[in-house]
């Protein structure tokens, strides 16, 4: 049960006190994927570590073997003072985790939406459940961290920051010494989100025994609080070592490998694609909203009384924090939800990427060519042209370099980005006048990220006015010829600048 | 009046007991998330058991291998939606049919041609004294089997245990959100697998009921839907042990009318109506409260899956 | 290989394969329950095949019902609707087919018999319709509202044959019997096989023809696998095509029962249909959805219903062991089609799209 000494992690940490956390020669397949190659992580105690990498680059694997929500091919784990043999990592679970101190809180909360927070909270315990009693443990753990929460809350009603206070506090009820968060920021606003990295570096230096697993792919966040960073390129270790000893530059160079390097660095390094000049020049309005109001499915007010353009030949980016009206908004100009007051001037054809492929874009189990044909669905009549479709679709794929063998596969047998592609060229195909895309590139890893990057400036550059919402602010202050900000259902634009944009999206002037 | 009326409630509250089991046990496989059309297969497995061993060793271990029997059949659903995750409502169907027809096979395999003769051990009514004799209520509450009474130990209970303990929290967090449980340090599938095991217990207890308490004998078929009721009673009773129950009363006591009707001699009220109030209003209340809001979240949430 | 054969072939190893599992289990659960299985074998085949009486007259009219609702339900579940009241919609097509007939008189011209058919397909429909309404007004899964609607059904033809529909001398529970002209044509004289047989395989065609090569049929398809795509990438209505797919499937389930009214029983009376409707259900998934693999499974069933009934009464085998077999045969399906999606599923899995559910994320009713 004592951890050995003898890891190259350690070495280079030079540390002598036992890791909080550590993995070893971690290896990990999916099929014939190979996710994660002998990769090695030691996490000091009182210490923030970022782990940073690509998407896909597999940081949220390795956390979930440690947490016990994945399993090992090969390689062991140590959690505080308990080693975990080959054997033991194998049969290791989440409650196995948290009772070793380990709390994870992930990109996507695994909340029960329908319950309350003290219910919440609780679950995973045993014997008897005294909601009066987790209120007071909540309470307790509020006041001392100040993470507040109402235990009473029903889960689905609360903020996206407070879902997420909620699920620190879940894993800090268990005694948690070693907390796990999974891009804790890409949800939150500027301010919420430094907020939160105060928290996190307060909390790590508040007991020798705590520490933070940050996993991000943003060398901002990373180098702002991380005392050690380690960097994964394609399920490799490429680099780690303390933050000081590392630069922007060389992460990046770590993050991207050498031969993306060609790359030029811009003050964000990721996504990391080269900014493309500024449009030509927008031409005549495409879209024009007058006091637009739209209301979400259950009738509930979601955007009220926008009012703005996109003109043909420029990319208008939309910033907002999640749950702010964006998906009603872009659904509205999409034509998928009805305006309720105001003047929506639109085309009647507009493409529209969802940012859920799986779920609203695509028949996983159906074929490209069918999959394709899906677009003019709702107002073909009488017989579809399967064998002219089918060749339009070869052609699709062919252009727009979307890697399938050929138009009668599955869209399942693609990868994500190969999905992403083929919808986006879907949409584009003939050539509509405005394209409305969500979260473009989420889930893509950076060479799939910089062709979707391409795709939107090449439809800009045909004259597509192209209207576009991405959690992740980074992404649109790059790619953007301008910024709207939605805050609460209210619009306005704002200069593309960080600051402006950040505090816009939190409703301060 | 008064005594019909009498006979009525007792008649309620007896062909309610099955129904209750059987649906007390459908609304814990449903809180995992799991809706089990099989029932119907393990309440007739459960008789059947309890047919052919209540005759060897008496009524205790007829209902014994009732709940064994339940079990088994529930065992081989579990086996295909729980870790196969194939499609609970066309896997419940087909466990209905094979039960059907397995009990039908064997029945004739034991007792031929002649049918099962009137050896069967049954319970009867054990009156309760005092609490027998309240009027208009006294014997339809007191003056039943056991089983009836063991329900009202188990309502409270199963209530405590939904609201009260931390099983009882994780058993409704995966038919909530099993990804969220799963994470949390649950096992979802360990348990919904239980909770189905569970479910097909309680069916066959209603099986061996119908049977060791009422009829006194097996008949093909005999479940007669009692399973798909069941699953309405669950849905009327919004997924609480009480509802429930309250659920399953209005059910006996719909079925129960045409005994009313007969003993008061209107042999020309059309019956088949009033069997087929507790359905529509199973649909009324499903309706009006505006589809699911209390289901589970994830319950049958299994994509149809064929090529 | 010829590219158009390839799917015929596959078919047809297909129904060798079912056709030998089938003789298979029926062995093995005859020796097994202690039957003569080369007695009982032989009186099956005899019963099922053994004539041109028992093909024409067992195995075909037994699989005429068994098609018509295996279309419907096959139709609801490839929108991606779990009709399970094939059942309750079959015999409300059937009451409705008697009403008419019942209203007909005695002498009703020629005109009478497809207004009864008619009936049957609106009352089937309507029936369907009810659960369709359900779901979208109010939200109601369709599993549970057509299991309610079958009882429902059942319990109103139980008061139709004893109230406003009964025999005149008001003893039996059933109508009375159909006049000849209302009674669907026999095919071929000698035998029981009605007409019913060609509207089985015309409407198997169509359906097969029309959700292939059509807008619509493609729409419905879509809907099934995916309706929230079909939604936003599609702009299908889904809750329209939803609402057509119920009506289409309650059609086919009514028509079904008037049918089996006007060209077996004669009668409307209870039992009716010995669960017609839920062997259905066997029926086209054994078929995987397929309109034309409905047809093949629904005699299938039929000859195992008409060998099953020729064992009985020659060799003594309860019919339930059809049952079983029947049973056994859906699991094995079942078992055989989620093994292999598992194994192709974790073949092709990556770690870029693992993206776990949001919270709460509850299936939606499109509405």
């Amino acid at each position: 049960m004592i951890p050995d000494h003898d890891s190259n992690a350690q070495s280079t940490q030079g540390a002598s006190a036992p890791p909080a956390l550590a993995l070893r020669n971690i290896s990990k397949s999916f099929g014939d994927v190979r996710a994660l190659h002998n990769v090695d992580l030691f996490i000091r105690p009182g210490t923030v570590h970022a782990l940073l990498g690509e998407n896909g680059a597999g940081k949220t694997t390795l956390m979930r073997i440690a947490f016990g929500l994945a399993t090992a091919d090969e390689g062991t784990i140590h959690i505080g003072q308990t080693r975990l043999s080959e054997a033991d990592a194998r049969a290791h679970t989440p409650a196995n985790a948290m009772s070793l101190g380990l709390g994870m809180v992930h990109q996507h909360f695994s909340l029960v939406a329908a319950m309350t927070v003290a219910e919440n909270i609780a679950l995973g315990n045993r014997g008897r459940f005294t909601p009066a009693q987790v209120a007071n443990t909540v309470r307790e753990i509020s006041e001392r961290t100040g993470l507040t929460l109402d235990p009473h809350a029903q889960v689905g009603e609360l903020s996206v920051s407070a879902q997420q206070r909620c699920e620190i506090v879940k894993a800090l009820a268990r005694n948690a010494r070693v907390l796990i968060l999974d891009e804790p920021t890409a949800v939150l606003a500027p301010d919420e989100a430094r907020a939160l990295l105060r928290w996190v570096r307060a909390f790590a230096n508040e007991h020798p025994d705590h520490a933070v697993v940050l996993i991000t792919h943003k060398l901002r966040d990373a180098l702002a609080i991380a005392d050690d960073v380690t960097v994964l390129r394609r399920g490799e270790l490429v680099a780690t070592g303390s933050a000081q000893s590392l630069t922007e530059s060389s992460l990046a160079d770590a993050m991207l490998g050498p031969h993306d390097r060609s790359a030029q660095l811009t003050e964000e390094v990721v996504p990391l694609i080269k900014r493309h000049t500024d449009s030509v020049g927008a031409h005549y309005v495409v879209l024009q909203a007058d006091a637009l109001t739209v209301h979400d499915t259950r009738g509930v007010p979601r955007v009220r009384q926008a009012s703005f353009t996109v003109r043909s030949g420029e990319v208008v980016g939309l910033a907002a924090v999640e749950g702010s009206g964006q998906a009603e908004l872009l659904r509205a100009v999409a034509g998928l939800l009805p305006v309720h007051s105001g003047r929506l001037h639109r085309p009647d054809d507009v493409g529209f990427v969802p940012e859920d492929r799986h779920r609203d874009a695509l028949l996983l189990d159906a074929s490209l060519t069918e999959n394709f044909a899906l677009r003019d669905a709702g107002v073909r009549r009488g017989r579809v042209p399967w064998n002219e479709l089918a060749e339009r679709t070869n052609v699709v794929l062919r252009d727009r370099d979307v890697r399938a063998s050929n138009a009668s596969v599955t869209v399942r047998t693609l990868s994500g980005g190969n999905q992403q592609k083929f919808v986006l060229a879907r949409a584009l195909d003939d050539a509509p006048p405005a394209l409305v895309i969500e979260n473009p590139t989420r889930g893509l890893d950076f060479r799939a990220t910089a062709a979707v990057h391409t795709a939107l400036h090449n439809a800009r550059d045909a004259g597509i006015a192209v209207l576009f919402y991405s959690s992740d602010l980074d992404e649109v202050l790059t790619v953007a010829d301008r910024v709207l900000v939605l805050h609460n259902g209210l619009l306005r634009e704002v200069p593309r600048e960080r600051d402006a944009v950040g505090r816009a999206m939190l409703g301060v002037s | 009046m008064m005594v019909p009326l009498e006979d009525f409630l007792a008649a309620a509250v007896r062909t309610a007991t099955p129904l209750a089991f059987a649906a007390l046990g459908e609304c814990v496989t449903e809180r995992s998330g799991v809706i089990n059309i099989g029932l119907e297969g393990s309440i007739i497995c459960g008789a059947l058991a309890a047919t052919i061993v209540a005759g060897g060793v008496g009524v205790t271990g007829g209902f014994a291998a009732g709940a064994a029997a339940g079990l088994i059949v529930t065992l081989i659903f579990a086996l295909f939606t729980v870790y196969l995750r194939a499609d609970q409502i066309i896997t419940g169907t087909a466990i209905t049919l094979l039960s059907l027809g397995f009990t039908g096979l064997v029945y004739k395999a034991f007792y031929g041609a002649t049918g099962v003769g009137l050896t069967i051990p049954t319970i009867g009514a054990v009156d309760i004294p005092l609490l027998s004799n309240i009027p208009l209520l006294g014997r339809a509450l007191f003056s039943q089997p056991v089983v009836t009474y063991a329900l009202y130990a188990i309502v409270p209970i199963m209530t405590w245990w939904f609201w009260r303990t931390h099983t009882g929290l994780a058993l409704r967090a995966v038919g909530e959100s099993p990804d969220a449980a799963l994470a949390a340090g649950v096992r979802p599938r360990l348990v919904q697998l239980l909770a189905v095991l569970f479910g097909g217990a309680f069916a066959g207890i209603a099986g061996a009921t119908l049977v060791l308490a009422q009829s006194g004998t097996f008949v093909e078929n005999m479940s007669a839907g009692k399973g798909f009721i069941a699953i309405a009673i669950v849905v009327l009773g919004r997924w609480t042990p009480l509802g429930v129950t309250g659920a399953a009363l209005l059910f006996g006591g719909a079925s129960a009318l045409q005994y009313l009707f007969q003993s008061l001699g209107w042999s020309n009220v059309p019956y088949q109506l009033f069997l087929a109030l507790p359905y529509v209003l199973t649909l009324v209340v499903l309706a009006r409260a505006s589809g699911r809001s209390a289901a589970p979240a994830a319950l049958a949430r299994r994509k149809l899956t064929l090529g | 290989m010829n590219r158009a054969l390839a799917p015929v072939l596959a078919a047809i190893a297909r129904v060798a394969v079912l056709l030998a599992v089938t003789l298979g289990l029926l062995v093995v659960l005859l020796v097994t329950s202690g039957y003569d299985a080369g007695e009982a074998m032989q009186a099956m085949v005899r019963g099922a095949a053994g004539s041109w009486y028992a093909v024409t007259s067992a195995t075909l009219v037994r699989a005429i019902p068994l098609a018509l609702a295996g279309l419907a339900v096959a139709i609801a579940f490839r929108a991606g609707l779990l009709n399970i009241g094939a059942e309750g919609q079959l015999l409300a097509g059937a009451a409705g087919a008697a009403a008419v007939a019942t209203l007909a008189g005695k002498t009703p011209g020629a005109y009478m018999l497809p207004l009864v058919l008619l009936a049957g397909v609106v009352a089937g429909g309507a029936w369907a319709g009810i659960a369709s309404w359900l779901r979208q007004r109010f939200g109601v899964l369709e599993v549970i509202s057509t299991i309610m609607l079958n009882f429902v059904a059942l319990n109103a033809v139980g008061w139709l044959v004893r109230g406003p529909l009964q025999e005149p001398t008001r003893i039996y529970p059933q109508t009375e019997a159909l006049v000849p002209s209302l009674q669907l044509p026999v095919l071929l004289s000698g035998s029981r096989l009605h007409l019913g047989v060609v509207l089985a395989v015309v409407l198997a065609f169509v359906m097969w023809w029309w959700m292939r090569a059509t807008a619509g049929g493609f729409r419905l398809r879509a809907v099934g696998m995916n309706a929230d795509a079909a939604a936003v990438s599609g702009r299908i209505n889904v809750a329209r095509v939803s609402l057509f797919a119920f009506l289409a499937s309650g059609a086919l389930a009514g028509l079904a029962g008037a049918v089996e009214l006007t060209g077996v029983t004669y009668a409307l009376y209870e039992s009716l249909s010995p669960g017609y409707g839920y062997t259905a259900i066997a029926v086209a998934l054994l078929a995987r959805l397929h309109p034309l693999g409905v047809l093949g499974t629904a005699v299938l069933f039929g000859a195992l219903q008409a060998g099953g009934n020729a064992m009985q009464r020659d060799a003594g085998v309860p019919i339930a062991l059809v049952n079983v077999v029947e049973a056994v045969l859906i699991l094995l399906v079942i078992a055989a089609d989620r093994l292999q999606d598992v194994r192709t599923r974790r073949s092709i899995t990556r770690t870029d799209d693992a993206a776990p559910s949001l919270p709460g994320n509850a299936v939606s009713v499109p509405s």
